[in-house]
């Protein structure tokens, strides 16, 4: 028998093979028990054991070969239908997926994170306080006596029935009285940040009856002025994302510090668009000093071995000019087109490692 | 507070132009806030070197004008009086002319090119000569300004003085802190009559606190007319109109000295005396203002023998004030008590700037110094004869001396200063300067320790001067800043904004008006009202979070927007102290919870949607939602009474959800349905600190769980939530999790009952389950159903 051309014979017939029915036909014709493949192996028994061996690895060889060829096909036949069927199963992908929407954080809340990343990394901690508060801890204790014409410059909010003088409620005009709820119930080295509602009776187009402050306090025995240009500096720089910003420090008058100083930072409004850090021109962002060692006495520290400095700074105007938002009373209205324009997403989580 | 250039150089000899001024102003801590410059600040002096006849039209000439600038201007001009070797007053293109109302443009009049303008009195508005062109003399400087030309220059600074300086609410004390910097020195001060003689036929008695010192004088035969005009100027510069010199006078005094005083018509004083004393209830005074007021037992008054004169320190009464006819004048300087001044002021709502100099504390040393600078003037203005001082009363004890350690300066300021340096801005400033004992003086009350020592001199150093040094921690890596409730609170925000809700700030007050419908008691809580709110829909602290969601959520819809999903975290009131105001997270939800889409899901918001908000918030900020029970029993009265519940430990409350009840949405004006949810953010237990930061270790089953699912039918009152509790129960070791996956009713269930399908993970840890354990658990299921809820398995 010339397994040669059995062999070619066979690969053919494979080739040729229509469907899995041809297929299966051309395997028993060839390896089934009656299968030409079979029959030769059957007349093995007659030869000597030299040519037995020889003709016994052919055979086998060629089986194989017929196997493999057999699985081939098969596999194609099997590819085939399958293309065939996810052809029928195709969709349009250009349709829009089920919608999901993730809402946005409002700008103060993101501008509070922000404000608390960067004096977190100078050691400062969060402190929090009452809004509705007490003269004295808004007032009074803040070297404001009664009758203290600073006090007419807050525009305050009274709680009916108790606007008297001592002893009255209000609104709290500022979140400094937080830095006299943390003097008095801590004892320093003190660093706390305090992010916070305020309220004054003013309402037009720069001021809002709601806004709000975050309060900065250090108490210990050597912080100086130097130091708190230092901080503030830093701080500017880092909000601003502007390494080069430089700062004023303008005199000016707090009951609670002294000296007093107004920070402007410079900026450029020559474009007719507000860039901070560079420029001719200069924009206050916020008020500070030294720590009024009558304030420091009435919280129950003493002054002569402990000193420090206190900042406020106004988080819309912060937000507004870092974020270009124009109109401050926009903050408070819950227009889901400003919120969704202005805020921020989730995931956005500040932090000065991450570069946000 | 005001003044003119030229009035600051009557108190302070300088070379230094305005700019270094107004910057040094500021610099000092007198910041300025604007400096007014004559309009006519671009007209120049010029020479009209040739005037020829236009070509074109018979009436206009053609001038070549000289403004000194180098340059020869063709100008056409139709005055009249335009003439070779005229000295006139020239206005460039870009000039704008007051009198025309326009800006001057490059432009060509009949063919003639004119590069700017030849100006009339009128187009000046310096008066209403508009026949011809200004003339000035053949000598008038050629390229001067004319303003400064006719020393019409003098700009007008407006400074911001803090409230603790009430010593710069005189040019005077301007003046003296500019000197104590290197831009000039202090000239002395104003001429003042020391001198006069016979008793005043009116005396002053004291009868009250609130006014320690009263000094006065008689000036006879005095006639009161106009004031000179440069007074006149500087008082219409700053906004004040002269009225007659004597009136003036004290206008002057309170400007140029921060020294109000006050004059009397000595002749209109009945029964010769005047008593400061308190007012009586009801007593009342026509004031200069030309206003009626009423006072009470707690102002301060001047009254003579019939009835009240002045209001002390802050306003005088018409009847007793000068007029023409004033013959004889009462002069009067006096002290105020600053906090009854405050107050009385405050209560009457009047506002002068005596008002303002006594609240804030004037020099409690110059009663008698103003008396006779101000004699001084009526002498010059109105003649007379002065008669001698009379003061009743004491000078209030102003001395004060400080013990000051001069190194407190670099303690507090982070630089060294100079001893010498320090003692002579203290000197300069007024402070007395003996080794380390330093006296205040009488115009500093503000000054009450060696910290406002300090200031002075760094402010006059300038803090700008100051060295800017790194504030570093004290250690490594910082501590955490935030608080755990801080830190689940930006957690949970978070969340919710991931949940599809858009974070809002709003009002901590709403209106009284809907409060009421939100828990606000009217009668417990009214201290929660505003005495003087920003307005009548903003007048009560918020007892929730909700109202103003609501309304926010309201406006939105109104805008076109009516799918919104908004929160705000704050806090709630419930009284006014510290702890009656509570950390609180509300959101509400309304329209469509998905909108609508090819592939469907597109349904309103519910019940449902609010309450995964309340978990998944809850579950962020650290509560144990897993063990929280809903409840339908205490619904607060805003809420819907069949859509929504609570969720609580206990009796301990967390959270409401649900549809917001429709007299709720009605208050906050909202048509259609809403849904919300609040959570109390006080009722959170705290966490119980874990030791260490490793997770519990997971052991998972190496056997497969298996799932079987069971349709009870119950009584339509048993709550799913009971049923779930209740199979979960059934084998605690096995049954890994219950899910409720059909509510049904309808056909096949009685009335009255609902089918509820759940679906029953078992987990073994010990073998694979076989068909007998998995019979043996159903049956503990069906029974405790059966027990416990009355519910059949669905047949």
């Amino acid at each position: 028998m010339d397994l040669d051309a059995l062999k070619s014979g066979l690969l053919e017939r494979i080739d040729a093979a229509s469907d899995l029915a041809a297929l299966e036909q051309i395997r028993v014709s060839a390896l089934g028990k009656k299968g030409e493949i079979t029959a030769q192996m059957k007349q093995l028994g007659g030869l000597d054991p030299e040519a037995r061996k020889a003709a016994g690895q052919a055979l086998n060889a060629l089986k194989d070969e017929i196997a493999g060829a057999l699985d081939a096909r098969k596999a194609g036949f099997a590819d085939a239908e399958l293309d065939a069927r996810l052809a029928t199963e195709a969709i349009d992908v250009s349709q829009t997926p089920r919608p999901v929407r993730r809402g946005r954080l409002h700008p103060i809340t993101q501008t509070i994170d922000e404000i608390v990343d960067i004096f977190g990394q100078m050691g400062f901690v969060w402190a929090e306080g009452p809004e509705v508060e007490d003269d004295w801890h808004n007032f009074t204790a803040l070297n404001m006596p009664t009758d203290h014409p600073a006090r007419q410059m807050q525009d305050t909010f009274y709680m009916k029935g108790h606007s008297g003088d001592e002893g009255s409620l209000v609104l709290r005009t500022h979140t400094s009285p937080v830095q006299v709820r943390t003097m008095m119930s801590q004892t320093p080295p003190i660093r706390v940040i305090v992010p916070g509602r305020t309220f004054r009776s003013d309402s037009d187009a720069t001021h809002t009856p709601m806004f709000h402050q975050a309060e900065g306090l250090v108490i210990d025995k050597t912080a100086n002025m130097a130091q708190l240009k230092g901080c503030l500096l830093e701080f500017c720089r880092t909000f601003f994302q502007a390494p080069d910003l430089t700062l004023q420090f303008r005199p000016s008058y707090f009951p609670f510090t002294e000296p007093s100083a107004e920070v402007d930072v410079r900026c450029d409004r020559s474009g007719g668009k507000l860039v901070i850090g560079e420029g001719e021109g200069w924009l206050e962002v916020l008020g500070s000093g030294m720590v009024n060692p009558r304030v420091i006495e009435a919280c129950g520290i003493d002054p002569n071995e402990y000193q420090g400095f206190a900042f406020g700074i106004g988080i819309e105007r912060l937000a507004m000019l870092k974020y270009g938002i124009p109109d401050l009373r926009t903050f408070f209205d819950g227009d889901v087109r400003w919120l969704r324009h202005y805020g921020f997403e989730p995931q956005l989580l500040p932090s000065l490692v991450r570069g946000r | 507070m005001k003044f003119t250039l030229d009035w600051l150089k009557e108190h302070l000899d300088t070379d230094a132009d305005l700019s270094v001024i107004t910057d040094k102003l500021t610099a000092v801590g007198l910041e300025l806030e604007e400096v007014e410059e004559s309009p006519l600040a671009p007209f120049v002096v010029a020479r009209v070197v040739s005037a020829e006849q236009h070509p074109n039209a018979d009436k206009l000439r053609v001038c070549q004008v000289d403004p000194g600038d180098g340059t020869i201007y063709s100008v056409v001009c139709g005055a009249p009086n335009a003439r070779t070797g005229l000295v006139s007053v020239f206005a460039p293109v870009g000039t704008y002319i007051p009198g025309k109302d326009f800006t001057l443009e490059l432009g060509s009049i009949r063919g003639e090119r004119s590069e700017g303008m030849l100006c009339s009195e009128a187009e000046l508005l310096i008066s209403d000569d508009h026949d011809g062109i200004v003339e000035l003399p053949e000598d008038a400087p050629v390229g001067t300004r004319y303003i400064d030309y006719r020393a019409i220059n003098d700009p007008v600074i407006e400074i911001n003085v803090t409230p603790n300086r009430a010593d710069c609410l005189g040019v005077r004390g301007v003046a003296r802190d500019l000197a104590t910097t290197e831009i000039g020195s202090l000239r002395p001060n104003r001429a003042r009559f020391e001198g006069g003689s016979g008793a005043s036929p009116v005396s002053v008695a004291i009868e009250t606190d609130n006014c320690p010192i009263f000094t006065y004088r008689i000036v006879r035969n005095v006639r009161n007319g106009e004031s000179p005009d440069w007074l006149k100027r500087k008082l219409e510069a700053v906004g004040q109109k002269p009225i007659s010199a004597l009136v003036d006078i004290t206008n002057w005094m309170t400007l140029d000295q921060n020294r109000p005083m006050h004059v009397f018509d000595a002749d209109k004083i009945a029964g010769g005396t005047l008593t400061v004393r308190a007012a009586r209830d009801g007593e009342s005074l026509r004031a200069l203002n030309d206003k009626e007021y009423s006072f009470d037992e707690a102002m301060t008054v001047i009254a003579d023998a019939d009835k009240v004169v002045s209001l002390g320190g802050i306003i005088g009464g018409e009847d007793t004030g000068c007029s023409e006819d004033t013959v004889n004048v009462l002069v009067e300087a006096a002290l105020w008590n600053p906090s009854n001044i405050a107050r009385t002021g405050r209560k009457l709502g009047i506002h002068t700037d005596a008002r303002f100099r006594f609240e804030r504390g004037t020099d409690s040393a110059s009663a008698v110094e103003g008396l006779e600078i101000a004699t001084q003037y009526i002498l010059d203005f109105c003649g007379g004869e002065p008669g001698e001082v009379h003061v009743t009363g004491d000078e209030p004890a102003w001395q004060k001396t400080i013990d000051f350690d001069f190194a407190l300066i670099e303690r507090r300021g982070g630089m060294a200063v100079d001893t010498a340096q320090a003692t002579a801005i203290l000197t300069d400033l007024g402070f007395g300067v003996d080794g380390n004992r330093v006296s205040v003086p009488s115009w500093r009350p503000d000054i009450d320790g060696a910290a406002d020592l300090v200031e002075e001199v760094l402010r006059i150093i300038g803090l700008d001067a100051l060295p800017t040094t790194p504030f570093v921690r004290p250690d490594n890596l910082p501590p955490v800043a935030l608080s755990a409730h801080q830190r689940a609170m930006g957690d949970l925000k978070r969340v919710l904004a991931a949940q599809g809700m858009d974070e809002a700030v709003l009002w901590s007050f709403t209106s009284s008006a809907v409060a009421r419908h939100f828990g606000w008691d009217d009668a417990s809580q009214s201290d929660l009202l505003l005495e003087n709110p920003i307005s009548s829909d903003l007048d009560v602290m918020r007892p929730s979070l909700l109202p103003n969601l609501m309304l926010a959520a309201g406006r939105n819809n109104d805008r076109g927007f009516g799918d919104v999903a908004l929160f705000e975290a704050g806090l709630r009131f419930f009284s006014t102290k510290p702890d009656g105001q509570q950390p609180t997270v509300a959101g509400v939800r309304m329209g469509l919870a998905q909108p609508r889409h090819w592939a469907g899901g597109s349904r309103p918001v519910d019940a449902f949607d609010v309450k995964e908000d309340a978990l998944v918030a809850l579950e962020a900020y650290g509560a144990p939602v897993e063990n929280l029970m809903t409840d339908t029993r205490d619904i607060p009265a805003w809420f819907h009474p069949g859509r929504s519940g609570t969720l609580g430990l206990g009796k301990n409350v967390l959270a409401v959800f649900g549809e917001l009840h429709p007299k709720a949405l009605r208050a906050v004006g909202i048509k259609g349905r809403m849904v919300g949810f609040e959570l109390f953010l006080d009722k959170v237990p705290a966490k119980k600190a874990r030791k260490g930061t490793a997770k519990p270790l997971l052991q998972p089953s190496p056997f497969q769980p298996v799932r079987r699912d069971f349709a009870f039918v119950v009584d339509a009152n048993v709550s799913a939530e009971r049923l779930l509790r209740a199979v979960k129960g059934a084998d605690k070791a096995l049954i890994s999790d219950v899910s409720l996956f059909d509510v049904y009713t309808g056909e096949n269930v009685a009335e009255g009952q609902k089918s509820l399908a759940v679906d029953v993970t078992l987990q073994p840890f010990e073998r694979t389950l076989t068909d007998e354990d998995l019979e043996d658990v159903s049956a503990k299921i069906v029974a405790v159903v059966a027990k416990n809820l009355g519910g059949q398995l669905r047949s």
